[in-house]
């Protein structure tokens, strides 16, 4: 590898954010995912590197399961959800023969694949890479954080849904962070309450109210609530544009509110 | 050593050699998932040990997922609750998620401490016949984080699996952590020599959770783990006002059950959503005894009936090879 000591591919990248939760099922591919739409719609050249090697959700999600990456002289080239070359992705997804394929593979196979995931792709230039992550603190992150050192990071997204078990395991992984010295830009609290279609009753289905309290507690900044919505579900499911097909839903709106601060506290740092 | 298959590449490293599943020779070999799961190499002296602890053990049922937050842990509780609900049956609930242990907390035992005795780590008692182990009693706080590399981890999950006193038992129902990895793979190649029932695969219904629900069936043919059959959790959301039934999680593909008829597996339930669930586990109450009356007790209650059936129809396999 000839890219230790500068930045190689990541040279003209301006910034990296990962997503993290302790907690799995949480929505942290959902977000990465409407997080990315959301920048692009703002303007902005977006990547996604997804380090889930055994759960890659990130192709489906955004219609690209079909894809293939190819080879050229800098490396990898990711899979373009555009022709525009706005979004670009690098997943496992892609590099699997069968989608039902299996990756059982031990700790170190899985920090040599994550060290070219991240030396090995040429990204191009993009305002923000976003890196979406298997749940827990394991190989997976501490290969992705180490691989990165030499290029900045702005900080992580911690995702977690309201119940106490959830921000339990997400307690935990502030404790990650701290120790490796990844500063937390915020805490999104997912599955926050539900309407119901047909009488707009809200239910707490996943409780209220418990991500909030986890910034409170840990002095973490709390960017925001999205709530369940059968309509982002479906969008996720389908790999379309949710950011694009449903633009007047408040769901939408708590999504580009914490796109606006994850611009905020990364430009202005 | 006659240990290259007849379908190997030409470079094979053999099967039981430190290399096998992991060289670039490998790449491509049809065996080599199951060469780099370790279940080819020369045996480590854990198995037999655990093959031996485990004899006190009848049963031992898996709970797997692919995916992150269906309900694994929450299934893995009601199971052990369930079955626990016969007085005479011994019930034991192992924990090996060691990053994000919610099991203590589910119970209602969380900050208990295990003891070490002369015979090994004495598990926490919930009830006189429902014991629980999880690495979570090793922490000191709720915000220590466990940090660890695979092989870490499967050391720790040796040790649990060697060294906890569970006394005779009925049935120990093993809760795992999402993915197919170290924790699993470890797990698989310990218990497999003393006998495993079989494993109860979670999914929720859309197909963003089925997608990696697939890759774990497949994982379990590979390594030989029967599949006890397929639990559909968030099956439905039914709202307490109007009573309309909301699928939040749509099954866009055809859900659990289709995915069983596609596979050839037995679909076991469907649980719905029901926000008295996640509060009764918040608070560590048994939400099968406190919600009887419920439908997703009542669903509960037939995993249960399920598994003991299939259990019992199985003969005990701890002594065969
Ligand atoms: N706010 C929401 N409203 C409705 N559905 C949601 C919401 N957030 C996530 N989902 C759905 O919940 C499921 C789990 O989300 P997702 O796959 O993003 O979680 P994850 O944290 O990445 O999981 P894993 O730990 O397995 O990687 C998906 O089907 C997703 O579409
Ligand atoms: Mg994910």
């Amino acid at each position: 590898m000839d890219h230790s000591g500068e930045k190689g591919n990541l040279s003209q990248v301006q910034h990296v954010v990962l997503v993290l939760s302790g907690k799995g099922g949480v929505g942290k591919s959902t977000l990465t995912t409407e997080l990315a739409l959301a920048l692009r719609h703002a303007g902005k050249t977006v990547g996604i590197l997804d380090v889930d090697l055994c759960g890659p959700s990130i192709p489906r999600m955004l219609g690209a399961d079909q894809q293939v990456v190819h080879q050229c002289d800098a490396g990898w080239v990711p899979v373009y959800t555009d022709t525009q070359k706005s979004l670009a992705l690098m997943s496992i997804g892609f590099l699997l023969e069968s989608p039902d394929e299996a990756v059982v593979w031990r700790g170190p196979k899985k920090t040599a694949l994550i060290g070219q995931f991240v030396s090995d792709v040429a990204w191009g230039e993009l305002d923000f890479l976003l890196v979406d992550t298997p749940p827990g603190t394991s190989d997976e992150h501490l290969a992705v954080v180490e691989n990165l050192r030499k290029h900045k990071v702005d900080g992580a997204i911690l995702v977690t849904t309201p119940q106490a078990v959830s921000t339990g395991d997400v307690r935990r992984e502030i404790t990650f962070c701290k120790k490796i010295g990844l500063r937390i830009l915020g805490i999104v609290e997912n599955m926050s309450g539900f309407v119901c279609p047909h009488c707009s009753e809200c239910s707490n289905i996943f409780s209220k109210g418990g991500g909030e309290e986890l910034a409170k507690l840990t002095g973490s900044p709390f960017l925001g609530c999205v709530p369940l919505d059968p309509q982002l579900t479906a969008s996720i499911e389908e790999g379309k544009d949710f950011m694009q097909a449903f633009p007047e839903s408040s769901t939408f709106s708590s999504i580009n509110r914490i796109a606006q601060a994850v611009m905020a506290s990364t430009e202005a740092a | 050593m006659a240990d290259v298959p007849s379908n190997a590449p030409e470079h094979c490293p053999g099967t039981s050699s430190a290399q096998a599943g992991k060289s670039s020779s490998c790449q491509g070999c049809p065996n080599q998932a199951i060469c780099a799961s370790g279940a080819t190499k020369a045996p480590d002296p854990a198995i037999e040990e655990i093959r031996v602890k485990m004899a006190s053990v009848k049963h031992k049922v898996l709970v797997l997922s692919g995916k992150g937050g269906v309900g694994k842990s929450t299934i893995s509780t009601q199971l052990a609750h369930g079955l626990a609900g016969d007085s005479t049956t011994e019930v034991a609930l192992l924990d090996v998620d060691i990053c994000g242990p919610s099991i203590p907390k589910m119970m209602g035992v969380e900050g208990e401490q295990v003891h070490q005795s002369g015979s090994g780590w004495s598990p926490v008692y919930v009830e006189d016949n429902l014991a629980v182990m999880s690495v979570g009693f090793l922490l000191s706080s709720p915000d220590d984080a466990i940090i660890w590399r695979g092989p870490k981890k499967n050391g720790m999950i040796k040790q649990f699996l060697r060294d906890v006193d569970w006394g005779q038992v009925d049935y120990l129902i093993v809760d795992t952590p999402p993915g197919t990895s170290d924790e699993h793979l470890s797990v698989v190649q310990y218990l497999c020599g003393a006998g495993v029932d079989g494993a109860i695969i979670v999914t929720t219904p859309q197909e963003v959770s089925l997608q990696d629900v697939r890759k774990v069936i497949r994982f379990c043919e590979k390594v030989g783990l029967p599949v006890i059959g397929v639990v559909e959790n968030m099956s439905g959301f039914l709202c307490p006002k109007c009573k309309t039934m909301t699928q939040i999680f749509p099954p866009t593909t055809g859900g659990a059950e289709k995915m069983c008829l596609d596979m050839g597996l037995s679909f076991l339930e469907r649980v719905p959503l029901d926000p008295r669930i996640g509060k009764s586990c918040d608070e560590g109450r048994a939400f099968l005894m406190d919600v009887a009356d419920s439908p997703a007790a009542a669903a509960y209650r037939n995993i249960v009936r399920r598994v003991t059936e299939y259990c019992a129809s199985r003969r005990h396999q701890g002594d065969a090879d």
